[in-house]
């Protein structure tokens, strides 16, 4: 069935995946199309952002409409800036690793958020170097075991904690064996006015797959805990009940917040009791989450939107690539009573 | 030496005055506000209608090590950093002694009476001021008096040398914006110190100032603030810069002039500034930036420069325009951060791994520097690839004379950009559209930005081997076709690019190559040369890769000498890579010692040679 703008779902496909079959990374990529399709994103004003890693060859693979840009490796995030920032009229959705995020990038991921620039981050997170044939990276878990590495000494990094630390305003985590949660996080993650973060377990098929370790399928399958049930109610949907606040959620059973353009997501409390709008909260939950062993998923951090990046900037409305020639160069007459002031 | 001679004659003969035409040392501790009193005197000499340099070494710290200002007056209007200096005010009592003892004999010391010190030298001049008394006297509040004391040697130097008082007044209000008690608050030290001087001082040497007529029309200004107008005159829309001495002062010049590129309604800028968090990000933010289709631009210096080389390296084989200014200083490492070097050349013109080679921009003045300024940009978006542009802290950090700036004479071009309309005439002309095709035969591809609404705009940009439609590829034959595109549009960069400036007499058989900043030196050095009989022709390189004309100045000379400020001689070592012929008579003088090149180094480098010749 066409959406809005007539296309149909396939055309918001890419190339043909090269990934090892069963990679968990496809199904993001899916999930992407899917996503774009349903909320009938023109794909002209997408751009599609990665660094270097099994992750960052993704973009190739979805939205074909897009402009893409592989960078290198772990320093996407300043790329994204420099474009968001040149254009802040694009829908910029970035993929990257664990390795690309949590090793070599961690400082352009911490300052990306700091900044707020407006993207969705998605990290597909797999705890182990692929391509260069299974290396731990910085969120494989402490005490893991790989085949030719041995044991992880050192302790995982949780990116969700350092992304509600680093400031940013919308932060997931979920398996990407859960195709409907993934799916309506990156829907809302692109309503979302701002860094949005999502931190997404992909289980890695040939080097970090076993039932034992925590980034694997089995595993995902058997502990996954969602905090709430999601869904994404786009643009036009009338809310059920007035505006929740803060700590009201004990009480009720459903949370609805309105996203930048207008769409809502609801928030089905399960058994977990999580507000997504309290901070403190937000990282108590993923601490007791680390020490209880709990893969908790769902929409962990979000706050109201806050100025962007070029908005903080005091740059002006107009994407600074659609300005006219004649507002890029002063006159001759500035010159002149320029070089007056010099004389 | 020649000069020295001739100088230290003009010193004995202390009858003969010497007019216009001598330097003055201003020596004094980092932080203690001695630049306001330096702006001030080498504003006063330019409005005096003098020719007029000025040069600040000055050591890499906040406040308390020695700092030094150079101020050249040049009736000949040589700007030069000159190697002997007749007049030191030495105001640091830590470096005083030898500052005392660099001087020629027949040089002059001011200095404070304050101190308990002994004459070290018999054949200088000494005049001794009461600092603290006159200080003390003009009632200035305690927290300003350290800084204000610095007026002192103003109002001793304008007394001594003939700078009237109205131009001291006229220069202190520039310096601050015109606000009266500022202004007052220094003039009343200097103006003090200029009576006080007048009564008690008895001249007894022989420098004076002199109005002239050879200012006139003209600016005085740095190079960075410089680059920086050029970059706003441009169409520079987004910069990404992280701080580093000598660079600075290029994105504060951006700030400082914002004012030209704001909306009048909104009062909102076209430019945004991004303070990235290490060069490794503020080079992504550019290219990201040209990607998107702005105008980009950073600015660093050698150790930023190190860190950007893998993403150059992406720019150069993605195609993408941007424009990096390396305002170079002494490497290698952190070396001397204060101090100026051309000895960037090599590890720039080919920064990052694999075959990599960048076009570079050589500004040789400040006037060059607004003019590459806005140009780089051409360069950049019609080559689409990162243009470099190689100052360096004398041509960036310190006030050059020149001719007031030209507004740029040719329209924005965007080069090779298609919009969605130009892209559907593009299809239905040539039957397709590959992003990295080579369409025209020149090398250069069209592009496509994100946001263009045409179904088949979009490609993928990757660091990745790829083919002419952007589709990523292992092959070899899509490796070797494109890296020989890559080389092709590069070796047509030599014609596009700015040409060298050229004095040649073919009967003339002896050849100077340089290009940069050293120019002062080099026009000063000919000029001796001559004197002493040694004719020159001079071409100064503006861009690399090398000009043809560069291949063929440098085989038509008996002896060529390549005159540079880094250790290594990388110009020279440029030439011999490039050119295979036998190039014995092609000689490398490298200068390297820190400072901004003088005529003196030149003409005894040259004349060393020239000699066994």
């Amino acid at each position: 069935m066409p959406n809005a703008l007539g296309l149909e779902r396939q055309d918001y496909r890419g190339a043909t995946s090269t990934l090892c079959p069963g990679c968990g990374h496809d199904s993001i990529s899916n999930q992407i199309i899917s996503a774009a399709y349903d909320l009938s994103l023109p794909m002209y004003r997408v751009i599609k952002l990665s660094g270097i890693g099994c992750s960052s060859k993704t973009p190739a693979y979805f939205l074909k409409g897009s402009h893409g840009f592989n960078a290198v490796h772990g320093r996407m995030p300043s790329v994204a800036t420099g474009a968001t920032l040149a254009n802040n009229d694009l829908v910029a959705i970035a993929v990257s690793g664990d390795g690309d995020t949590g090793s070599i990038g961690f400082g352009q991921f911490k300052h990306l958020i700091r900044r707020n620039v407006p993207l969705v981050y998605i990290i597909e997170n797999n705890g182990v170097y692929g391509l260069t044939k299974g290396q731990f990276s910085a969120t494989s878990d402490e005490g893991q075991e790989l085949k030719y590495y041995g044991r992880n000494e050192l302790p995982a990094i949780d990116l969700c904690l350092e992304a509600i630390i680093g400031g940013a305003t919308f932060v997931a985590r979920s398996f990407s064996g859960d195709a409907k949660q993934v799916q309506t996080l990156i829907k809302a993650a692109i309503s979302h006015r701002g860094t949005a973060v999502l931190d997404i377990i992909s289980p890695c098929v040939t080097f970090n797959n076993d039932p034992k370790g925590n980034k694997s399928y089995d595993y995902g399958k058997k502990n996954e805990i969602a905090l709430h049930e999601i869904d994404y109610m786009p643009k036009g949907y009338v809310p059920e009940r007035e505006e929740i606040t803060v700590g009201d959620y004990d009480a009720g059973e459903m949370i609805e917040v309105e996203m930048h353009d207008g769409s809502f997501i609801k928030l089905k409390k399960l058994e977990q009791s999580h507000d997504p709008r309290n901070r403190s909260s937000a990282i108590a939950t993923l601490e007791k989450s680390q020490t209880d062993q709990l893969f908790l998923t769902g929409l962990i951090y979000y706050e109201e939107p806050r100025p962007v990046y070029g908005e903080t900037l005091g740059i002006v409305n107009t994407p600074l690539v659609s300005l006219p020639a004649e507002k890029l160069r002063p006159s001759q007459d500035a010159l002149a009573k320029l070089m007056q002031s010099y004389m | 030496m020649a000069v020295e001679a001739q100088t230290n004659v003009q010193m004995q003969a202390a009858n003969q005055p010497v007019v216009n035409d001598f330097a003055l040392m201003v020596a004094t501790k980092n932080g203690s506000g001695s630049q306001t009193s330096n702006a001030v005197i080498i504003r006063s000499l330019f409005r005096m209608g003098i020719p007029v340099s000025g040069k600040n070494l000055f050591p890499s710290n906040i406040k308390g090590l020695p700092t030094w200002y150079t101020i050249r007056a040049s009736k000949d209007g040589y700007v030069a950093r000159k190697a002997v200096i007749e007049v030191a005010v030495t105001f640091n009592q830590d470096t005083a002694a030898e500052d005392i003892a660099n001087l020629p004999p027949g040089g002059v010391v001011i200095i404070p009476s304050d101190w308990k010190w002994g004459k070290s030298r018999s054949d200088v001049i000494y005049y001794e001021v009461p600092v603290k008394e006159l200080v003390t006297q003009a009632q200035i509040p305690t927290d300003f008096r350290d800084r204000i004391s610095n007026m002192v040697y103003v109002g001793a130097v304008a007394a001594l040398f003939d700078i009237p008082m109205d131009m001291i007044r006229r220069a202190l209000l520039d310096q601050f914006n015109n606000k009266e008690k500022p202004t007052q608050m220094n003039f009343g030290v200097a103006e003090l110190a200029y009576q006080w001087s007048k009564e008690n001082l008895v001249k007894s040497d022989p420098f004076r100032f002199e109005p002239m007529n050879a200012t006139q029309g003209k600016i005085l200004i740095e190079g960075n603030e410089s680059a920086a107008l050029g970059s706003l005159f441009g169409g520079l829309t987004v910069v990404a810069w992280y701080p580093i001495t000598p660079s600075t002062s290029v994105v504060d010049g951006v700030l400082e002039n914002l004012n030209l590129r704001r909306d009048p309604e909104t009062g909102k800028s076209t430019v945004a500034i991004a303070q990235a968090e290490d060069e490794l990000s503020a080079i992504g933010m550019i290219i990201g930036a040209g990607w998107a289709g702005a105008r980009s631009m950073t600015a660093t210096s050698g150790p930023g420069l190190s860190l950007m080389a893998e993403f150059a390296g992406l720019a150069y084989y993605a195609e993408i325009p941007c424009v990096i200014w390396d305002i170079t200083r002494m490497g290698p490492s952190t070396g001397l951060p204060t101090r100026t070097s051309q000895g960037d050349l090599i590890f720039t013109h080919f920064l990052s791994h694999g075959d990599t080679r960048h076009p570079i921009l050589l500004p040789g003045t400040v006037k060059e520097c607004f003019e590459f300024g806005w140009r780089a940009f051409e360069y950049s978006d019609q080559l689409q690839t990162p243009i470099f542009v190689l100052s360096d802290l004398d041509l960036g950090m310190n006030l050059w004379m020149s001719d007031p700036f030209d507004y740029p004479e040719q329209p924005i071009n965007r080069g090779k950009l298609l919009d969605a309309e130009q892209l559907s005439a593009f299809i239905s002309e040539k039957g397709d559209w590959g992003r990295y095709k080579d369409y025209d035969g020149d090398g250069v591809g069209y592009r496509t930005i994100p946001g263009t609404n045409h179904p088949r705009a979009a490609y993928f940009t990757r660091g990745t081997g790829h083919n002419d439609m952007a589709v990523y590829s292992e092959r070899g034959d899509d490796w070797v076709k494109n890296m020989t595109r890559l080389r092709y549009k590069i070796e047509s960069a030599r014609a596009s690019l700015p040409q060298p400036v050229v004095d040649r007499d073919p009967a003339v058989k002896i050849g100077i190559i340089s290009y940069g900043s050293n120019d002062s030196a080099i026009a000063e050095g000919r000029d001796l040369l001559a004197a002493a009989g040694v004719q020159t022709n001079y071409m100064r390189i503006r861009a690399l890769p090398l000009a043809q004309s560069v291949h063929e100045f440098a085989l038509t000379h008996d002896r060529v000498y390549v005159i540079e400020n880094n250790f290594d001689g990388q110009m020279a070592q440029i030439l011999r890579m490039e050119i295979s012929d036998d190039m014995r008579h092609v000689k490398s003088l490298p200068c390297g010692d820190t400072l901004p090149m003088s005529a003196q180094w030149v003409f005894d480098q040259v004349m060393a040679i020239e000699k066994q010749a």
